[in-house]
């Protein structure tokens, strides 16, 4: 993956800040004045938990360039780790019972990591593809891991931490905020510090890496554990404050797709890619069903919607990959770039 | 005859047959990645799109002729299309990224392809009834026998095609060095449209083939997933891997299904074929007859 986007790393400090403590304002005192609860339920939770998603997807994908189609399968091994503790486990506070859930994915996907140490590219790939069977196979086969629900679906345990309730949409979204400014954060530190170049390393040049003195494999399946720990932590954001059910459908290869195609068009190898990546996947259904009803009336069902929105995606992939392989972050880049040139 | 024993080979025959049907997606596959170095994931949209245009046609009121010839055509330009428009311009990029490109490819096609004729069900009757019939206590199914006789006369028709041809001479030359082929003055991107032709036809046979036996649907795309296994086993860039790859998988596919299944619980077709592949790739990373230097660490 040599060449793709090191723009995220290079970015001074300040502006990083501003344009942080910008989101924020708006993430925390604007959204929650004018916010409805369509706009919680449709548009912003879903698209904090596959921002988390992506984030976790991209250090391992976009920063150490080991390609994973499996995400799906961690984060349904987070969300049923969560499930299961809270509900076996009921005295964990809801923070512990994520941590832990988050460590479960984290140790999957050092196991399904291993064989990154002997195959590279395809290969790997298609191990991630065997383990994104597997956990749907378990999850179907075993029913203790669903309380034995007959029809495989489960519902979510309640929001509560520390006696707060977060169980409205308003308090789902907060939720899911903090969790993902907590683990954005660390993931920032993390690609600053000497390991987050350490994996930056193994994917430019593996071999240049290794005579420099990074220790490969290690940082490989580090990468593996904690790019997986927060897509773990995502599927729980997903299931619990998102969907607040559980079933192994909803964690399927498709799913797996999404969360690479949000990296990919969001921008492989940075960290705000993931974010514009979401954002765009959540919006862009929204906005196909509304140009489609304008114009194609009441011709435009939701099987039309879903076809039209395959071939959009596709083609943005395929666009994305050609023109522009540092995604929207490169393109806002720039545009930000020309609005400062102009106001100089 | 032992019973046991006559239901051992029935499932072994069984699994043999099907693993002929990995096999011929699989040489897609390898088509493409022998001659290009690219991983076509949009193999199985192509199989979709080829069985899907095929049966639409005849539905439609085209004979079976003129909807062959039709469906042929079609492929063509959508294989030369992907070549053009997504491969071309990502020549040199790493591996990894003309993955990604094929993935978005295959999300194309099968919007298209079910935008355009509808999402439902069609059935695809080639003609071949399939009442099994017996060969000493032993089970065989016509129509697996048919397709396996099909696959056999494809991948002859491709071994004549590469050994006797001068278009198949530089296909190997290409696979074999491109650069060396380029200095040569073989004209690359010639080559590549050929080869994108050649699996868009391979991707009509596997579609007509799969479409008959599980019914003209989206889930006929998925095939893909069957055939990576069969892919790592046998290396992406051998023919003669695949084929005998597709055998291994199908087979023991069928008798773990049969005999493991039990013991573990049913359903574990889906990741089986994924474990043993992997497991045989770490400790040959070229798989059965794959060249030697692909992708190791």
């Amino acid at each position: 993956m040599a060449g793709i986007a090191s723009v995220g790393a290079q970015r001074t400090l300040p502006a990083g800040v501003t344009s942080v403590a910008l989101v924020a304002l708006v993430a925390v005192g604007i959204v929650p004045l004018i916010g409805t609860s369509y706009l919680y339920e449709a548009i912003l939770t879903p698209f904090l938990a596959l921002a988390l998603a992506g984030l976790g997807l991209n250090l391992l994908t976009g920063y150490a360039g080991l390609l994973s189609l499996g995400s799906a399968a961690f984060m349904a091994v987070g969300a049923y780790a969560a499930f299961n503790l809270s509900l076996r486990l009921p005295f964990l506070p809801l923070p512990v019972v994520i941590l832990i859930a988050g460590g479960v994915a984290a140790l999957t996907g050092v196991i399904a990591g291993l064989p990154a140490l002997r195959l590279r590219g395809f290969y790997l790939a298609v191990s991630t593809l065997a383990v994104q069977f597997f956990v749907a196979w378990a999850l179907n086969r075993i029913g203790w891991l669903s309380n034995d629900s007959p029809s495989g679906i489960v519902s979510a345990p309640r929001l509560i931490v520390a006696g707060i309730s977060f169980e409205d949409a308003r308090g789902r979204y907060l939720f899911s905020l903090a969790v993902v400014a907590l683990l954005s954060f660390a993931a920032w530190r993390l690609v600053r510090s000497p390991t987050g170049r350490d994996l930056v390393a193994i994917r430019d040049h593996e071999i240049a890496a290794r005579i420099t003195g990074v220790r490969v494999a290690r940082t490989k399946l580090l990468a593996f554990a904690l790019s997986s720990f927060i897509v773990g932590v995502a599927g729980v954001l997903w299931a619990f404050a998102y969907l607040r059910t559980l079933e192994p459908a909803g964690f399927n290869l498709d799913r797996s797709f999404q969360i690479l195609f949000i990296v990919i068009i969001g921008g492989l190898g940075t960290l705000r890619g993931a974010f514009l990546g979401a954002g765009f996947i959540v919006v862009l259904p929204l906005v196909l069903a509304r140009l489609g009803a304008a114009m194609l009336g009441d011709g435009f069902d939701s099987g039309t919607l879903e076809m039209c929105q395959r071939m959009v995606l596709g083609t943005l992939i395929v666009a994305v990959l050609i023109r522009e392989p540092a995604g929207l972050t490169a393109l806002l880049d720039r545009a930000v770039g020309r609005l400062r040139g102009r106001a100089d | 005859m032992n019973p046991d024993l006559a239901f051992l080979i029935e499932v072994i025959v069984g699994g043999l047959l099907s693993g002929v049907m990995y096999a011929l997606v699989a040489i897609g596959f390898v088509l493409i990645y022998k001659t290009s170095g690219v991983l076509n994931f949009a193999q199985g949209a192509m199989v979709l799109f080829a069985a899907l245009t095929f049966v639409s046609l005849l539905e439609r009121g085209l004979p079976f002729a003129g909807a062959l010839a039709a469906t042929l055509a079609v492929m063509v330009v959508l294989g030369l299309a992907i070549e053009r428009a997504v491969l071309r311009p990502l020549v040199n990029q790493p591996p990894i990224t003309l993955f990604m490109a094929t993935l978005g490819v295959s999300y194309v096609i099968e919007g298209a392809a079910q935008l355009a004729w509808g999402t439902q069900v069609h059935g695809l009757d080639l003609g071949i009834d399939d009442t099994p019939f017996e060969v000493g206590g032993v089970l065989v199914s016509r129509f697996d026998l048919f397709a396996a006789g099909i696959a056999g006369l494809m991948v002859a028709g491709l071994t004549a095609f590469f050994r006797y041809t001068r278009i198949g001479l530089a296909f190997r030359a290409v696979a074999d060095d491109p650069l060396a082929a380029l200095n040569a003055g073989l004209r690359l991107p010639r080559i590549w449209s050929a080869v994108w032709i050649a699996a868009g036809l391979v991707a009509l046979v596997a579609g007509l083939l799969w479409g008959a036996r599980l019914g003209v649907q989206f889930s006929l795309s998925l095939v893909v997933l069957k055939a990576l296994p069969v892919l790592v086993l046998g290396g992406f860039d051998s023919i003669a891997g695949a084929i005998l790859a597709g055998l291994i998988v199908g087979a023991a596919e069928k008798l773990s299904e049969v005999y493991l299944g039990p013991i573990i619980g049913g359903g574990i077709e889906g990741w089986i074929a994924y474990v043993a592949a992997l497991a045989f790739l770490l400790i040959r990373p070229s798989g059965l007859l794959g060249l030697r230097t692909i992708e190791r660490v």
